[in-house]
């Protein structure tokens, strides 16, 4: 058993495969669909339609970037208002055409810089909250790395919540914590244990429904088995009548906390 | 002026409980801004407004007794206490010594009120407490106030303060933003009214949840309001931000408030629009 910080360490990792890994290895004929219609494309959301198997499903995934001009380029998946709002209009548009809404969210968390605060990074991140806990269609979220607060609850007021086993998902980053709280980063460690962010965490506390195993190291089988659990989940969604299916969301999210 | 005569009242009410912390009045409070020093008596007379026109943080009992018809607050869900749910190191010392400076159980008053005759659910939040921090228990009590608003077709008013989601109950706390927007979300969709004002601090997960859903939203002049802090954002661009920045003139400039209103004036305004919004039976 390793210990939170690795944990955070290993969600972190290079070789890590991004958001784009999951969709091209799950999905079939993924059609990207780009910008907000308000003021720009996000390169750190990725968003379209595809088909996981015979159902076409809208895909939304926070990218991190693969070399580093590429990372560069996807601000290391740091999104500004215009990925949230990218992310939301795609949403609008799968409840529109009855489409299931899969979310891969892996990100240190919504960009933290002016021109963000001017477009109203907090207002960005409330809309999503606010309109996913309504959105008459099923949405599943995946933390498939880092799921860093605000950032990735905003692609993650789902019916179900899945993490990998070496993801993590947490309300501050450990280094943010330790600085905060007790004035001291090297105290990173104990803060990441204090957090309760860890995959495990996630499944005790109810965060998630479901942690998939990495331990061949081969994603191959991780992606064959999160497809194999999507397919089925999204036919047991699917079923529930809409009054249904948002009251099971409300309580899934009602039930945190006292 | 009028309103004087209204506030007074009701803050003597909320003092029964000697809850209401006052300075004695030979303690001058310098302004942050002008320098100025205030007697305790000038402030509150001026509803803790320097003559300058800074806004001096105050309590969330001191904003209810402004704010509200006099004799007309209900508390809800004040027995509510948190517990050191994670085992977060220091965490239990650091409510017990909130518990003590605030003078309060939680981080935000919740109740039924009146504000101009008009009866409507009210939410303060405390900065005294862990500068309102939001954890299981202040998303609970948020929860349950937009839930009664709902049922009862109440408008809600809520008045934020809050450095954020609280660390110390991780993503527990984390989820209370899923969870408070939820409930917020059917109270709007069943047609009812919510009115936020934004004071002095306004961040974090609180910006990017509740604070910004209001159907109208209000703020206090000069009130700090953003999603990330400043330090952690001239950390990122490694250059100094420009005065002003995140500040509620900001956010007018930029299209996320309707309006700042001054302290002073801010009864007279919610009042208006709460009178504005009576429903008068549905369309066809």
């Amino acid at each position: 058993m390793s210990s939170a910080y690795e944990k955070v360490q290993l969600a972190r990792a290079k070789d890590r495969p991004s958001g784009l890994s999951y969709i091209r290895n799950i999905f079939l004929d993924f059609i990207e669909f780009h910008g907000d219609r308000r003021f720009g494309d996000d390169p750190a959301v990725i968003g379209g339609i595809a088909k996981l198997r015979d159902k076409p499903v809208t895909v939304i995934a926070v990218e991190k970037g693969g070399d580093l001009k590429d990372k560069i380029y996807r601000n290391f998946g740091m999104p500004n208002p215009e990925g949230y709002r990218k992310a939301l209009r795609l949403m609008k548009q799968a409840e529109k055409f009855s489409r299931p809404v899969i979310c891969f969210v892996d990100t240190p968390g919504a960009f933290c810089g002016t021109g963000a605060e001017e477009r109203g990074e907090g207002q960005a991140i409330a809309e999503n909250i606010m309109q996913m806990s309504t959105l008459r269609t099923p949405v599943i979220s995946i933390m498939i790395g880092e799921g860093g607060s605000g950032g990735a609850l905003a692609l993650a007021v789902a019916d179900e919540v899945w993490i990998m086993e070496n993801a993590i998902y947490s309300v501050i980053a450990p280094e943010g914590c330790a600085s905060i709280l007790w004035k001291d980063v090297q105290r990173v460690k104990e803060a990441a244990e204090n957090l309760k962010l860890t995959a495990a965490d996630m499944q005790k506390y109810g965060i998630a429904e479901k942690v998939f195993s990495e331990k061949s190291m081969d994603f191959s089988e991780v992606y064959q088995a999160v497809e194999g659990e999507l397919y089925q989940k999204l036919q047991e969604l699917e079923v529930l009548s809409v009054t249904a299916l948002l009251e099971k969301r409300y309580a899934r999210f009602r039930k945190f906390g006292v | 002026m009028q309103l004087t005569g209204l506030f007074k009242k009701p803050k003597n009410e909320l003092e029964k409980g000697g809850k209401i912390f006052e300075a004695p009045d030979e303690v001058k409070i310098a302004c942050s801004i002008c320098g100025t020093e205030n007697s305790q008596s000038e402030l509150s007379e001026n509803m803790n407004v320097c003559r300058c026109g800074h806004h001096f943080r105050i309590s969330a009992r001191q904003r209810i007794a402004f704010f509200v018809d006099a004799g007309s607050f209900m508390e809800l869900y004040q027995d509510m206490v948190s517990e050191d749910i994670l085992s977060f190191d220091g965490y239990k010392k650091k409510l017990k010594s909130a518990q003590i400076d605030s003078k309060e159980l939680e981080a935000v008053i919740c109740g039924e009120a009146e504000i101009g005759g008009r009866q409507c659910a009210l939410f303060v939040m405390e900065p005294a407490f862990m500068l309102a921090s939001m954890g299981t228990v202040v998303g609970e009590k948020l929860t349950r106030l937009f839930e009664l608003a709902t049922e009862k077709s109440l408008p809600v008013v809520g008045f934020t303060a809050s450095g954020g989601a609280r660390m110390q109950e991780g993503i527990l706390s984390l989820m209370q933003m899923a969870k408070v927007s939820a409930a917020l979300k059917r109270h709007s969709d069943a047609g009812n009214l919510y009115i936020t004002a934004l004071t002095d601090p306004t961040m974090g997960g609180v910006t990017a949840s509740f604070a910004m859903d209001g159907d109208i939203i209000i703020s206090e002049p000069g009130a700090m309001i953003g999603f990330a802090g400043a330090r952690v954002i001239e950390q990122a661009i490694r250059e100094r931000l420009p005065e002003g920045f995140q500040r509620a003139e900001f956010l007018l400039q930029h299209g996320f408030v309707d309006m700042i209103v001054s302290r002073m004036e801010q009864k007279e305004r919610i009042a208006k629009i709460l009178a504005l919004h009576t429903k008068t039976g549905e369309r066809i």
